[in-house]
């Protein structure tokens, strides 16, 4: 190795290490500022309202919040690559009543089947999705925005007027969405564990971290030789799998399945990704915080509601909070890049 | 103004195209990048003292194009080009804008395929599919903008797509960041790989990308305009860097419109004209003036300022401006008729000034007062009403739609006079853009193409044109000819200068000192965000100017 | 890469002298002269193809397709949408998207409602509501342009804060005593014409959005600012005013809709208009404007409004599901944005195929000598 030819030119400077932590200090910031704003919340509302923390409204939001969970964590890894899926709303309909009639039509079928079903339903719409943004190249906005058309309408042709109704369920599918395991539903431990894993993915796996890389800057992903396609095409396939997915819970949930489940799901869960500190350019953000965001939105839902405030409410507090966290989130980030431009050009010229 | 002046290295002159026999004696052929002023100018402290081992001639060719020829449907880019990279030299290439630099650059990117010729790597004939294939290669290119991911840690940049694993394929962060540092330590420079790239300047951004290319075992670097953006310091920096890589036995393909830091750096040159190859050779015994003959196939003639008579009234005046953490107390006034330049070191805050002055950014203290009424701070609008005009720095991403035709270039800043009870009057622009760009002599096919088929010359005099149609009385130019080449350059030098006789008061701000000292009546010289200097045309030369734009002390170390 | 090629193709009648200079045609927008006016063109041409189309098929499907009547309650369905269709398309010509005119209806038709209930003058609720729609379409501008928010993400949040105040104001309550007067828009038409009211006001609009929109200064600079807000900015062009500017009057517009909508179906509810903003974008999306801002054209918007209103009539009267005509307007849109891009997809399957037949990535060259020390 050749000896350097003259030192490094910054005598005297910082430990390096202080951007990288204060960068990773506001990152962490994001995760722990939405955690500290649910928590509150939920203390708040406890200490007016006990019956807030009871265990079957614990049950009932966390069970809510899984699905919501569920489809926000695939939507992250779409958003993350700079695209959007508009669809998901429309597959979770399409897939609650195709497996709800599944489930109500073979007895005896394990459930194992209705989930791969759900899941095979949202795979193909993903898929879909995936194949028409790669190849031909369109705006993924476009692109879901007319499967969210498409496929609404196909379920709605399915459907036609009919629905699904619990009683023709056998038990299991119901009651599965409320087994719990020390007072905690069995279904958001699964989502929580398949989430860290999700998470656990796009940190330390090369594919997850072009995913952020392909957001970040689409330009230099390509010349990296990142195969920006597959990546992009798995992100979609994915997110429609987890929406089929969801649907079976949904269907599971609610019991009654008909042409409008899902219906405006996809505005909420991308209001849940934002406020999960999700960034809607790419690049940036983690599934953790975007399942958070969508537990605090049912949670301030919930909150809402045992406090006695009009349902009414519900929906402009939502948007309310998600304009706030974008605005925070845009402040934060200006004062970090000016920060981080001060330290660098003290110690470059 | 060039970076790294400070060590008075420069030939005077080097890119005016003085007439051979001008210059001071040619380097010796032993020293790798050694201009002759030496001899002249006082004993400069520096990278002289540590410079890397002269160019040996018997290094192995490890990249070689031979007669290569690229068309792009009936434009032949290039015709016959030849380039040949021995190991542990910096080579340059020059040429003009349009002269087919470019072109190559991307055959040795794995971007386009060349039509015809060979392409050699450690004399093997080989292919290039893609940039994939390049890097395979071992070719590696830096280009004039960085394409780094913001959001991601310098080390993920460095390592995308190939981080190392640990078991599982899991990402092994901790040797990536090892790797990066040593990676760093190898280059001499101290960057932390931890941090996100976001806010790294431009000069650390090309760092990350060179350290990139390391990574990648890059025996041939090429570096395309790699110093344009950055200040002397950064410049010094990443000659130091090249010296490292050629001692590390890489080959550094260095492309530059700066023919002082080509003799600085280099010890090869390889020039083009027209999309041929029309010499390589060492440059000991080259001057500055063969090269530009070689570019350009023509003897610049030695242009003087014409004669323009005094100045008239001030028509611009800024007092005591200042903006936080960028720039302090700057005054100065501009008269109808002169040309005054804002000289000074890439971040010293000329653009900024010249910004806030315009109004598009706003200032914390100070007034700015043009045509007789103060301005309003923060609105271009006000600006423009009081007659300023702004060609910005960046001619693409500031000064041009380039979704529109040069026709609705021209006329976007006047549309408002172009209009008849509120609609635009579709004769009236035609001919106003017509007028203006045949004025201008602007080189198009039809008014109507979108501007973005225009050469980078003739889209600064688009741009330009922009600006006169509104019959500016003061002209504020940032850069007025960075990246265009050097017929091009004359037309708009000789353009400023008749502006000036015209009586349009002229603030321009340059980095080329040779520019400032042609035109310039007055240079005013920044240093960090303070006004540092003030000379007139008779007493400024490129040493005086320098000096002030380091600072005094440096000056006096010499 | 593929953009270097595109972009050059199109160079073939330039002489060099042009091209000396930067690398060929390395702008986004580059085309050959020739291709660069017929693009503008094109896409108009092949949707009004695709009206008559849309018009052959539903005469064929219904006698009544063609006939005075039926063309009235076309109108009168797509009327509101065709309204907030002209101010979209210009908001994303400019760069931006405004996802909150459905929630603005929304939140004027519970305005409307409420302070109908309350025995409000007629006059006065108009001139609140208008106002408040301006206020609206004024947060957006805002968020916007001052504090620097993409536009997905702030009018994703006014969509769910304005319909959450329409349920605020009106709960779950229902207004449907509005005078005849008003519920006329719903039933009657323009006197001596066939047009219902919201037609006729669409007419207007579109003429009056068309002349600021391309030959107005101000429309120019809409333009200017969708294809490169910093340059419009360099020229001196007022880009957040003008931003501003154009998300007020998209709030005014959906509050005027808002009011049509109500007076139509005679009922103030607080879900009137749901969904219809994802109608709005598909619309101006089907007119041939780019999501990527700077092209577009009002003409375009007039007969993508014609197509939709057209293909929604026809089904209906073919009884097909109301509901599910969003297969067909989806469909619609994919088709609209891949006829153009149907070459580019037919290389790319080759590419993939052939890179899947690979296999393995091509043998990179032969790897140089490393200098020990």
């Amino acid at each position: 190795m050749t000896a350097t030819l003259a030192p490094p030119r910054e005598p005297g400077s910082p430990a390096p290490a202080s951007s990288r932590r204060l960068a990773e200090r506001v990152f962490r910031v994001r995760e722990f500022g939405i955690i500290a704003v649910l928590v509150v919340f939920v203390a708040v509302t406890a200490a007016i309202q006990p019956r807030f923390l009871s265990s079957t409204n614990i049950q009932f939001i966390l069970v809510d919040a899984t699905i919501f969970a569920l489809l926000a964590l695939g939507e992250t890894i779409v958003v993350i690559t700079r695209n959007v899926d508009l669809s998901v709303g429309s597959v979770l309909g399409l897939s609650a009543f195709l497996t709800a009639r599944l489930a109500s039509s073979t007895h005896g079928l394990p459930l194992v089947l209705v989930f791969l079903a759900g899941l095979g339903i949202g795979l193909l719409c993903g898929i879909a999705n995936g194949l028409m943004v790669t190849l031909g190249r369109v705006p993924s906005l476009v692109v879901t925005l007319a499967t969210l058309y498409i496929i609404r309408g196909a379920d709605v042709l399915i459907v036609g007027g009919s629905q699904v109704v619990p009683s023709s369920y056998y038990p299991s599918f119901l009651t599965m969405s409320k087994a719990t395991v020390g007072g905690i539903p069995d279904l958001a431990i699964v989502v929580a564990v398949v989430i860290a894993g999700g998470a656990y993915w796009l940190r330390t796996y090369r594919s997850g971290r072009e995913l952020y890389a392909i957001g970040s800057n689409p330009d230099a992903a390509r010349l990296a030789g990142i195969p920006m396609g597959r990546r992009v095409f798995t992100a979609f396939a994915l997110s429609g799998a987890i929406a089929g997915v969801a649907g079976v819970l949904w269907a599971s949930r609610y019991g009654t399945v008909d042409s409008t489940a899902g219906t405006g799901y996809e505005l909420q869960v991308i209001a849940a990704v934002v406020v999960g500190g999700v960034a809607i350019f790419g690049g940036s953000g983690s599934v953790v915080g975007a399942a958070i965001g969508a537990l605090l939105l049912q949670t301030i839902n919930s909150a809402l509601y045992v406090l006695g405030v009009s349902p009414n409410w519900d929906q402009a507090i939502a948007g309310f909070l998600l304009i706030v966290a974008i605005v925070l989130d845009r402040i934060i980030s200006l004062r970090l890049t000016a920060s981080l431009r001060r330290r660098s050009a003290r110690r470059g010229s | 103004m060039g970076p790294g002046e400070e060590d008075g290295r420069r030939s005077p002159g080097a890119d005016n195209g003085e007439p051979a026999g001008d210059s001071p004696e040619a380097p010796a052929p032993d020293s790798p990048a050694a201009p002759g002023p030496e001899a002249d100018s006082p004993a400069a402290p520096g990278p002289e003292a540590d410079s890397p081992a002269a160019l040996d001639p018997d290094a192995p060719v490890v990249l070689s194009l031979e007669r290569v020829s690229k068309s792009f449907g009936a434009v032949r880019a290039v015709i016959d080009g030849s380039i040949e990279l021995r190991a542990g030299e910096a080579h340059a290439l020059l040429g003009e804008n349009g002269a087919g630099k470019s072109t190559m650059v991307k055959i040795l990117a794995g971007v386009h395929q060349p039509d015809s010729g060979t392409l050699l790597v450690n004399g093997q004939p080989a292919e290039l599919h893609g940039p994939a294939g390049a890097i395979g290669a071992g070719i590696a290119i830096i280009y004039q903008e960085p394409t780094l991911f913001p959001d991601l840690s310098v080390a993920e940049n460095i390592f995308m797509g190939r981080q190392p694993l640990r078991r599982g394929r899991r990402i092994d962060g901790r040797e990536m960041t090892a790797e990066a540092d040593a990676l760093f330590t190898r280059l001499g420079v101290r960057i932390d790989p931890g941090r996100i790239a976001r806010g790294l300047s431009i000069a650390d951004q090309q760092l990350v990308e060179i350290a990139k290319a390391l990574s990648l075992n890059a025996r041939v670097i090429v570096m395309d305009e790699p110093t344009a953006a950055l200040s002397a310091v950064e410049v010094a920096r990443l000659f130091d860097v090249i010296s490292a890589l050629r001692a590390d036995g890489a080959a550094v393909l260095f492309i530059s419109h700066r023919l002082e830091e080509v003799f600085e750096i280099c010890q090869r040159v390889t020039v083009m004209r027209d999309g041929r190859h029309v010499l390589t050779s060492p440059l000991a015994g080259l001057s500055a003036g063969d090269l530009v003959r070689a570019m350009v196939g023509r003897d610049m003639p030695e242009r003087v300022p014409g004669e323009r008579g005094a100045p008239g009234q001030v028509q611009l005046t800024v007092q005591r401006l200042t903006r936080e953490g960028v720039f302090t107390d700057v005054s100065f006034e501009v008269r109808a008729g002169e040309i005054v330049a804002l000289a000074g070191l890439v971040g010293a805050g000329r653009s900024e000034v010249a910004r806030a002055i315009f109004g598009i950014d706003r200032y914390d203290a100070g007034t700015v007062t043009a045509g007789g009424r103060q301005l309003k701070k923060g609105s271009p609008t006000a600006a423009m009403a009081a007659g300023i005009g702004f060609v910005p720095e960046d001619r693409r991403q500031q000064g041009l739609v380039m979704e529109m035709s040069v026709q609705q270039n021209v006329a976007l800043a006047s549309l408002a006079t172009l209009r008849k009870a509120g609609i635009i009057r579709a004769s009236a622009e035609k001919s106003f853009a017509s007028d203006w760009a045949v004025r201008l002599s602007v080189k198009y096919g039809r008014l109507t193409d979108p501007v973005s088929m225009l050469s980078g010359g003739n889209q600064q005099k688009v741009v330009l044109a922009k600006w006169l149609g509104r019959r500016p009385s003061i002209l504020i130019v940032d850069e007025p000819t960075r990246g265009i080449d050097v017929g091009t350059k004359a037309d708009v030098h000789q353009l400023l200068d008749s502006l000036a006789g015209e009586g349009i008061a002229v603030l321009m701000i340059s980095s080329e000192l040779p520019e400032v000292l042609r035109l310039a009546d007055r240079i005013l010289v920044m240093r960090e965000g303070r006004l540092a200097a003030e000379f007139a045309q008779a007493e400024a030369s490129e040493e005086t100017i320098m000096a002030a734009a380091t600072g005094q002390l440096e000056a006096q170390a010499r | 890469m593929d953009r270097d090629l595109q972009a050059t193709s199109g160079n073939a009648f330039m002489t060099p002298e042009h091209v000396r200079g930067d690398e060929p045609g390395s702008g986004r927008g580059a085309g050959g002269w020739a291709g660069r006016l017929r693009p503008a063109m094109r896409w108009e041409s092949g949707l009004a193809l695709v009206v008559v189309a849309i018009a052959i098929f539903g005469s064929a499907v219904s006698p009544q397709f063609l006939t005075a009547n039926n063309f009235f309650n076309l109108g009168l369905n797509t009327g509101e949408v065709a309204i907030m269709a002209l101010p979209m398309a210009l908001i994303i010509i400019s760069g931006e998207i405004d996802l909150s005119v459905e929630s603005t209806l929304g939140m004027s038709s519970a305005l409307l409602g409420v302070l109908w209930a309350d025995h409000w003058p007629m006059l006065a609720i108009f001139v609140v509501v208008l106002v408040v729609g301006a206020l609206a379409g004024a947060l957006n501008g805002l968020l916007i342009t001052r504090v620097g928010l993409p536009s997905l993400a702030v009018t994703i949040g006014t969509l769910a804060l304005y319909r959450g105040i329409a349920l605020i104001l009106l709960g779950p309550r229902t207004v449907s005593n509005f005078p005849a007067t008003y519920t006329n828009v719903g039933l009657t038409a323009i006197p001596h014409t066939d047009l219902p009211y919201s037609a006729g006001i669409f007419i207007v609009l579109a003429v009056i959005f068309g002349v600021v929109l391309h030959a107005t200064p101000f429309g120019r600079s809409i333009y200017a600012m969708g294809d490169n807000a910093e340059a419009a900015l360099f020229a001196g062009l007022r880009v957040k005013r003008a931003k501003t500017t154009l998300f007020i009057v998209s709030g005014m517009a959906s509050a005027l809709a808002g009011v049509l909508f109500t007076f139509r179906l005679n009922t103030a509810v607080q879900n009137n208009g749901v969904g219809l903003s994802l109608d709005v974008v598909a619309i101006v999306l089907l007119a041939g404007v780019s999501i990527f801002g700077g092209k577009g054209s009002i003409i375009g918007v007039v007969l993508a409004v014609l197509a939709f209103a057209g293909l929604q009539n026809a089904l209906l009267l073919t009884n097909f599901n109301q509901e599910a005509t969003g297969v067909v307007t989806g469909a619609l849109l994919l088709v609209s944005v891949f006829v153009p891009n149907i070459a580019m997809l037919v290389r790319s399957i080759r590419r993939a195929a052939t890179r899947a037949a690979r296999r393995m990535p091509p043998e990179p060259a032969l790897s140089m000598p490393r200098k020990d020390t």
